[in-house]
């Protein structure tokens, strides 16, 4: 029996996986287990209600999908009223997910949400689809710094600060974050991107631009949870393509101390609970007393041979 | 906490066959409360891979038969894209993941005495269980079925076969004009034989509906289509506007439907 327990900025998990903000609601208690996962991670809560983006919101792509859903919301006054208390009888911890125009809305809308009952915020400062061409607070290391020092200064919860992929630095933002005072990253939202229909020649999706999820962006987003690994030290959690163990401790590897799931849900809804048991099974065929061996495992320089005896298990 | 009801599971393709030049004909059987699935209720289909092709997202697909005592569930489907390619290449024996049955179906108020039901496209699909089911409920049906053309019209042995009387109207014959089919409705009002109206798969005859619903002050039920990523709910893909009291609201088609109520639905 593994140890699947890991620690995220303050937050102590079961395992390692939980889903990705987006694609989970208490809906999924009619399809799978809600207490087997390792977090709970809501929708990006906003303060004002939004209706979203005009339709199609999706466009299917090879090994993955576009989105442009444009975070509609009830608001948070709905969210503290109706939909926490859903999640009150469930052991997972409740990670909220939130997003403003402003870094002062970032900073009021977690101090309103510093509540009993939320284990952390994730600040969503990387959603592609809420200002014009893409442009987050994540982009660049200024911005981001300006809006993580407001959000510090504003709740003594966890701070989980979502990266965006579409920036040219993610290390140097990954910095910034952390030396504002997060207390861990999550590496990453979707990578912008576009699809036309080549019979009616209009873009497939009605924000003509949009996040692409799916199998198709792991390698990009492994590369990048690396990048980050290597130049902070706080934790990250892995976010990017994973649909199976093996993308998981791949992702845990390369130095993520958890990961998210999203569009894999869509296709497959247990997918976060074959996930799991797949993760304790490959540390169980390596001997790994606890999957906190994996993070940051890999092996990138030359090593001894007796340090890479764990890697291949004795037959 | 709620009991999980809806799950994936491995269906077994009991056969696969064409009905007519457009559309093939599903029938899976499965373990589980699948073959409970009420009418107008959905599954999420993972297609398989047609040759060249990479259907990645599940295709929600109405249900067009459940069949508790076969413990069978079958679907009607126009061969249009990579996933519908991917369902017709199955044969029988083959294994098919389905997901659900998921979302709000049909309801039919035991008061009623008789019902007039309105479809066209794959609309047609959707609306057939109707027939058992309002047979078991001891509803009359009427079916006012259209297509392209007659040889297109699928599901006029499924509603006959539960003891529905059955219109149909086609293009090709001048027959399916929203006028038409307004004066065939206006006979069935008359006659006294409709208490609700349940359509699918025109917004033009739908529209027609609802003004005969507003004008009689009739109740009726529109199952809705819309693109879909999650089926549960989650990620908002699938969103419609509604008219509720004059307000203009989006609805998940996948969850707080497919099923509206007429009056609220907007062509």
């Amino acid at each position: 029996m593994t140890d699947l327990s890991v620690e995220i900025g303050g937050v102590r998990l079961a395992n390692p996986v939980m889903p990705a903000s987006g694609t989970f609601s208490e809906e999924m208690e009619k399809v799978i287990d809600l207490n087997r996962l390792g977090a709970f991670v809501t929708k990006t809560i906003t303060r004002e209600i939004r209706a979203g983006n005009p339709l199609p919101r999706v466009a299917e792509t090879r090994s993955g999908m576009l989105n442009s859903i444009g975070i509609p919301s009830k608001g948070v006054a709905s969210f503290i009223k109706e939909t926490m208390s859903r999640y009150a009888d469930y052991r997972p911890p409740l990670v909220v997910s939130i997003s403003a125009p402003t870094a002062e809305g970032f900073a009021s809308l977690a101090e309103q949400l510093t509540l009993p009952g939320v284990a952390a915020i994730e600040a969503n400062i990387s959603c592609p689809n809420l200002e014009e061409d893409g442009k987050a607070f994540a982009m660049t290391a200024s911005s981001t710094a300006n809006v993580v020092q407001k959000l510090r200064a504003a709740t003594r919860l966890p701070l989980w600060v979502k990266l965006t992929p579409n920036t040219g630095d993610v290390a140097g933002v990954a910095r910034a974050a952390e030396s504002m005072g997060a207390d861990a990253l999550v590496v990453a939202n979707t990578i912008l991107a576009m699809s036309i229909d080549i019979h009616t020649f209009r873009p497939r999706l009605g924000n003509v631009m949009g996040g692409l999820s799916g199998p198709a962006i792991k390698p990009i987003v492994l590369r990048q949870v690396y990048q980050c690994a290597q130049a902070v030290g706080i934790p990250i959690v892995g976010c990017g393509g994973i649909a199976t163990a093996e993308d998981a401790v791949e992702y845990l590897l390369a130095g993520a101390s958890a990961v998210q799931v999203g569009t894999a849900t869509f296709v497959q809804p247990g997918a976060m609970l074959r996930i799991i048991d797949g993760i304790d099974r490959f540390c169980e065929s390596r001997s790994l007393p606890s999957v906190r061996g994996l993070i940051g495992a890999v092996l990138n320089e030359e090593a001894d041979v007796p340090d890479l005896a764990w890697v291949e298990p004795v037959s | 906490m709620n009991a999980i009801c809806t799950a994936e599971r491995l269906a077994d393709v009991v056969r696969n066959d064409w009905l007519n030049a457009e559309y093939k004909h599903l029938v899976v059987r499965c373990s589980g409360p699948a073959s409970s699935a009420h009418p107008g209720q959905f599954f999420q289909l993972l297609c398989p891979q047609p040759p060249g092709e990479e259907p990645y997202l599940r295709r929600p697909m109405s249900v067009y038969d459940a069949d508790p005592a076969a413990g069978t569930v079958s679907f009607l489907y126009k061969v249009a894209g990579a996933g519908t390619r991917g369902l017709a290449g199955l044969g029988t024996g083959d294994r098919l993941d389905i997901f659900g049955p998921l979302g709000v179906g049909f309801t039919l108020d035991p008061a009623w005495k008789s019902i007039v039901v309105v479809g066209r496209g794959a609309g047609l699909a959707t609306l057939a269980p109707l027939a058992r089911a309002a047979q078991a409920a001891g509803i009359k049906v009427t079916a006012v079925l259209s297509a392209r053309r007659p040889e297109l019209l699928v599901s006029v042995d499924v509603f006959r076969g539960f003891g529905a009387e059955v219109l149909t109207v086609t293009d090709s014959e001048g027959t399916s004009g929203p006028a038409h089919v307004e004066r065939l409705l206006r006979g069935l009002i008359a006659a006294g034989g409709c208490d609700a109206f349940l359509t699918c798969g025109s917004s033009r005859l739908m529209r027609v509906q609802q003004r005969l619903a507003r004008e009689f002050d009739l109740p009726g039920q529109v199952a809705m289509e819309q693109q879909m990523a999650c089926g549960l709910g989650m990620c908002f893909c699938c969103v419609l506007d509604f008219n509720r009291n004059g307000e203009i609201v989006h609805k998940r088609v996948c969850c707080d439907g497919p099923v509206f109520d007429l009056m609220e639905a907007l062509p």
